[in-house]
């Protein structure tokens, strides 16, 4: 291995790994203020990549549909919009602002359908809903876009040579919208009156309550805001790799064991983890490709239990 | 009233499994969900174009998901043995499925037409009869052509499957043979995000020409790789990726690519000489006025063909035993290995006693993408 494939790995690994940073962070997002391990958060990459895909063709992709059934005004005021919108053959970054509002919309909507009414049941309990719901999502994904897989177009076709090294505009996009997200997250929660309505959720439901914020509506937002990260995650990769209606499982597990190392409640850690996951994918894949995902895997083992061993409590309610 | 409506209900039962002991029964397994819904739906998109009867026998056909899970298929071919008493299994198209299935058709002494190149070990294959060329008639075709193009050394992209497991293990003893060595091998898997870490190794290591191992639209990702990282040599795919999904996905990427595939997907440029074309012309004609042009497929003819071949060997099975008995599956396993040449679409099957595979070395066509179409070599 000389510097240059060296180089080329870190950046492949890096610019996964950002991807999985949004996907590890949208997975603590949503466990700490609803403690929902929510196993299809990449189904909504999928959604999104795959949305964008179909707005491209000049058809009108299956999720609106689904969104005209699933909701009332205004999601349904999205859904009309995209059925006006989706013969026009609109410039690309129209297209991939409504891919993100429909996508967006299913967030709220898979609570309410999916963990509203189970608010306050057992961890566990939610997490085999999530399973449920990851079935769904991909049986619906297959209906909606077809067993075959789709690859958008560049936002940016651009290439810069550094020495042998040529970073892809694609890849700098990625680079500047996790890093924004980030920020704004982190601004977001430390900032916003809402954003700490949100945290007095995650840290105690029935304290949030008494103080007069909706768990209910906290929920709703912290979907929608899981979703809109996935939607945009799709966008990001959708022109790097080909996206088949089930990819998004394997990509949002990969966020998943992010958000393990960040201990399902550390936003700096998840995405510390997740570079370090794409990292351990890239150089992995050079050195022993037919092992690559037992080797990614099985990191989440000695993590689990240096956590275990760390935090050494049982579990809390 | 009680009474009457019982006895018309027997009477009702009794019609009508009589009858279904005289249809011919064909249990079909796909994959229409899962990672391998690209191969399964164009076959079950074939499997209803197919007539409904055979030699005057009506046809019941029935179709189950395998969901690409071999659990799944050995769970429908037992319950298609056991509670449908099906006169013959096809499927399934998918290579981890289709391998389990043999064992259940075998075990219950019946037909099984694979639609997947699955290899059995000696002596297990007695009931499984193969559709698609073997890996090892499509590598010869490959091989001619990597020779002719003065080739020596080849590095190997293929899928973490059966499939690209054995396409390894069958082009490399044809390659060799012919002076042409793999120098590297990598493997990825269809959902992955990225193969570039698996092209850079493979490119460091400079072969004359590169081998990808991959179906449908997942075939252009590891493409696209290969060639972002300037890979100057020839770069070829199998059979798998004989799809216009590789050109919809790989683009501009992609022109250049050299496809082995059956003959059927390219119909109109065969020369007439040869056996498959009126076949081939036949299925794409079909299946193309069912589902549009350019719909045409490598997976949808083998559904086809497994059609063709049943409809040339249970005429003989019937005047031996009558649908639904043991002595019929028997009669029908005897009259596939005795038709002779049978010219489908994908070719001249040949199936014998000893041979379960049928195909002569002369079956693989080597295409070339030019201009977003397939062109023939």
């Amino acid at each position: 291995m000389d510097s240059t494939i060296f180089s080329i790995l870190l950046l492949d690994g890096i610019t996964n790994g950002a991807v999985y940073a949004l996907l590890g962070l949208a997975t603590v997002l949503v466990f700490s203020v609803t403690r929902v391990i929510f196993i299809p958060q990449g189904e909504f990459v999928a959604y999104g990549a795959l949305t964008l895909a179909i707005f491209q063709t000049g058809q009108v992709p299956g999720t609106v549909w689904l969104l005209l059934i699933m909701a009332l005004l205004p999601p349904a005021i999205i859904s009309l919009v995209s059925l006006w919108a989706a013969p026009q053959n609109l410039p690309l970054l129209v297209q991939a602002g409504l891919t993100v509002a429909i996508v967006t919309s299913f967030g709220p909507l898979v609570y309410r359908l999916a963990y509203q009414s189970l608010a306050d049941a057992s961890s566990l309990v939610l997490l085999i809903v999530s399973v449920g719901v990851h079935f769904a999502m991909t049986g619906l994904g297959l209906l909606f876009f077809g067993a075959e897989g789709f690859r958008n177009p560049s936002f940016w076709d651009m290439r810069v040579n550094l020495g042998g090294l040529a970073i892809k505009g694609q890849a700098i996009i990625i680079f500047m919208v996790s890093l924004a997200l980030i920020v704004l997250l982190w601004q977001f929660f430390a900032r916003t009156l809402y954003g700490k309505a949100l945290q007095a959720t995650a840290v105690n439901r029935l304290g949030a309550r008494l103080m007069g914020i909706s768990t209910i509506g906290a929920g709703q937002a912290t979907f929608a805001m899981a979703a809109l990260i996935g939607a945009l995650s799709g966008l990001l990769i959708g022109p790097t790799t080909t996206v088949f209606y089930d990819s998004g499982f394997l990509i949002g597990l990969k966020g998943f064991v992010a958000a393990v190392m960040g201990g399902l409640q550390s936003y700096p850690l998840a995405a510390v983890g997740a570079i370090f996951v794409g990292l351990v994918e890239a150089f992995g894949s050079f050195w022993a490709s037919a092992f690559k995902e037992v080797i990614v895997f099985t990191l989440v083992l000695p993590i689990l239990l240096w956590r275990s061993m760390a935090d050494g409590h049982a579990e809390e309610h | 009233m009680k009474l009457v409506k019982s006895l018309i209900a027997t009477a009702a039962t009794l019609v009508v499994s009589g009858a279904a002991w005289a249809d011919i029964t064909i249990g079909v397994i796909l994959p229409l969900t899962g990672p391998a819904s690209g191969l399964g739906i164009p076959v079950n998109n074939q499997v209803k174009l197919w007539p409904t009867s055979i030699g005057g026998e009506k046809l019941k056909v029935i179709v189950l998901d395998d969901g690409t899970d071999p659990t799944t298929g050995i769970k429908d071919a037992k319950r298609f043995v056991t509670e449908d008493k099906v006169d013959v299994i096809v499927g399934s198209v998918a290579t981890p499925v289709a391998i389990p299935v043999s064992g259940v058709a075998a075990e219950a002494e019946t037909v099984q037409l694979s639609l997947s190149p699955i290899e059995l070990p000696a002596g297990k294959d007695g009931w499984t009869f193969r559709l698609p060329q073997s890996n090892t008639v499509m590598a010869h075709a490959m091989v001619g052509h990597m020779k002719k193009l003065g080739i020596k050394t080849v590095g190997f992209l293929g899928y973490t499957d059966a499939y690209g497991e054995s396409w390894l293990r069958d082009f490399t003893p044809e390659a060799e043979k012919n002076g042409i060595k793999v120098i590297a091998a990598e493997r990825f898997a269809r959902a992955d995000t990225s193969v570039t870490a698996q092209a850079l190794k493979l490119v460091a290591a400079n072969p004359d020409a590169m081998l990808i191992v991959a179906s449908g639209s997942g075939a252009a990702m590891p493409h696209k790789a290969i060639v972002e990282r300037d890979f100057k040599g020839k770069i070829y795919q199998t059979h798998a990726a004989a799809s216009r999904d590789l050109m919809r996905v790989g683009g501009k990427d992609v022109e250049g690519a050299y496809v082995v595939s059956g003959p059927a997907v390219v119909a109109e440029q065969l020369p007439d000489s040869h056996p498959s074309k009126k076949v081939a012309l036949t299925y794409v004609a079909q299946y193309e006025k069912a589902y549009g042009p350019g719909s045409r497929n490598q997976f949808a003819a083998h559904g086809y063909d497994a059609f063709s071949v049943l409809e040339k060997a249970v005429p003989i099975a019937l005047k031996k035993a009558k649908p639904g008995t043991k002595e019929f599956r028997a009669a029908l396993r005897d009259a596939l290995e005795g038709m002779g040449r049978t010219v489908v679409a994908h070719g001249v099957l040949n199936w014998t006693k000893d041979d379960h595979w049928g195909y002569t070395p002369e079956t693989g066509v080597m295409l070339k993408v030019v201009n977003g179409d397939w062109k023939v070599e």
